[in-house]
């Protein structure tokens, strides 16, 4: 299944920020200037990302990643996704397509899960930030509730959703 | 930049080790990156909307609300709609906090802009589907309550 281009957004949206340059109106050029600034950023990490999720593509063998992140994987294939998740950089917007990729390569879905949730919430570089801005212990406390929460709702979430039979959608 | 000096250098590794498989890689890449495309662009107009709409200094009088359920809810609602970079928010948090703004105000704030995501919910859409991305969201955002309470037990914040 292809995502569509959702044509009457974005014409829309286009035609808006286009009037607003025209007739100078502010609000409009503010939503501009976020446009462009958060597009660069995201341009920044996107292809890099892609460019790993497509060489993992290529090389890593269904094997390899059935046997530590399958169904048949030990509670192990949880800290190997933790430290996959710890290197992941972005957001939860590159954390999707990387879960997909896993997916696509046998990982299983409580695992999957799981990755998203700690893409989400232990990041490495965003969490030595936040460390230095917070404080240790705020940290601390922040991972240790979090990261038990996000194992035991991905297996809660991977069940459910496997006894639905539940199929991640490929968007490509 | 890290990542890119990584990215580079196992591109070149493996474009070395075999060139077809490389540029099999770069073709997936680009096959993936531009199905996706049009759900990036979409979140990408809802986030510069939500920026416009929730900008620094109206988030800064929104966390300083007195009453503690209070600014907890507007903490975790700003949270799950905005979506923001760490180099921002952590220094954000960081002034806030020394405003007098409650640890647990705080951690459910931040957790709510990490684990949930009204704007990314098309990219989340495209690939987990609307039912489980809303079940995904819904879950991050009890992680969030817990993780809040938590903070506030043990910063002493909750017990008077």
């Amino acid at each position: 299944m292809k995502t569509k281009f959702p044509v009457i957004l974005i014409t829309a949206y286009t035609a808006f920020i286009i009037f607003s340059l025209a007739f100078g109106y502010q609000p409009g050029k503010d939503i501009g200037t976020n446009f462009l600034s958060f597009t660069l950023s995201m341009l920044k990490i996107l292809p890099g990302a892609f460019i790993l999720i497509g060489l993992f593509q290529v090389w890593v063998s269904r094997e390899r990643v059935e046997k530590h992140l399958g169904e048949n994987s030990s509670i192990m294939s949880f800290l190997w996704v933790l430290l996959l998740a710890g290197t992941t950089v972005g957001g939860l917007y590159v954390a999707f397509p990387v879960a997909w990729a896993l997916h696509e390569k046998g990982a299983r879905l409580q695992v999957v899960l799981a990755y998203v949730g700690f893409a989400a919430v232990c990041r490495i570089p965003m969490i030595i930030f936040e460390a230095s801005f917070m404080g240790v212990k705020f940290t601390l406390v922040r991972l240790l509730v979090s990261i038990p929460l996000v194992v035991i709702s991905s297996v809660l979430l991977g069940r459910y959703l496997k006894a639905g039979n539940w199929k991640m959608i490929s968007p490509d | 930049m890290f990542f890119y000096s990584v990215t580079v250098i196992l591109l070149l590794t493996s474009f070395f080790a075999d060139r077809k498989k490389t540029i099999r890689a770069l073709k997936i890449a680009w096959r993936k990156f531009s199905n996706i495309l049009p759900m990036f662009i979409v979140m990408l107009v809802l986030v510069s909307v939500s920026l416009y709409l929730l900008p620094q200094e109206l988030i800064r009088e929104y966390l300083g609300e007195e009453d503690l359920l209070k600014g907890m809810g507007i903490a975790m609602l700003v949270g799950s709609i905005a979506l923001m970079p760490g180099f921002i928010v952590f220094p954000l948090c960081g002034i806030l906090r020394e405003q007098g703004v409650p640890y647990m105000v705080l951690s459910g704030f931040t957790t709510t802009l990490m684990m949930v995501g009204l704007v990314t919910l098309p990219v989340e859409k495209a690939y987990f589907g609307m039912k489980t991305a809303l079940i995904r969201n819904g879950i991050g955002l009890i992680i969030a309550v817990i993780v809040a309470f938590a903070t506030g037990l043990v910063f002493a914040e909750v017990m008077q």
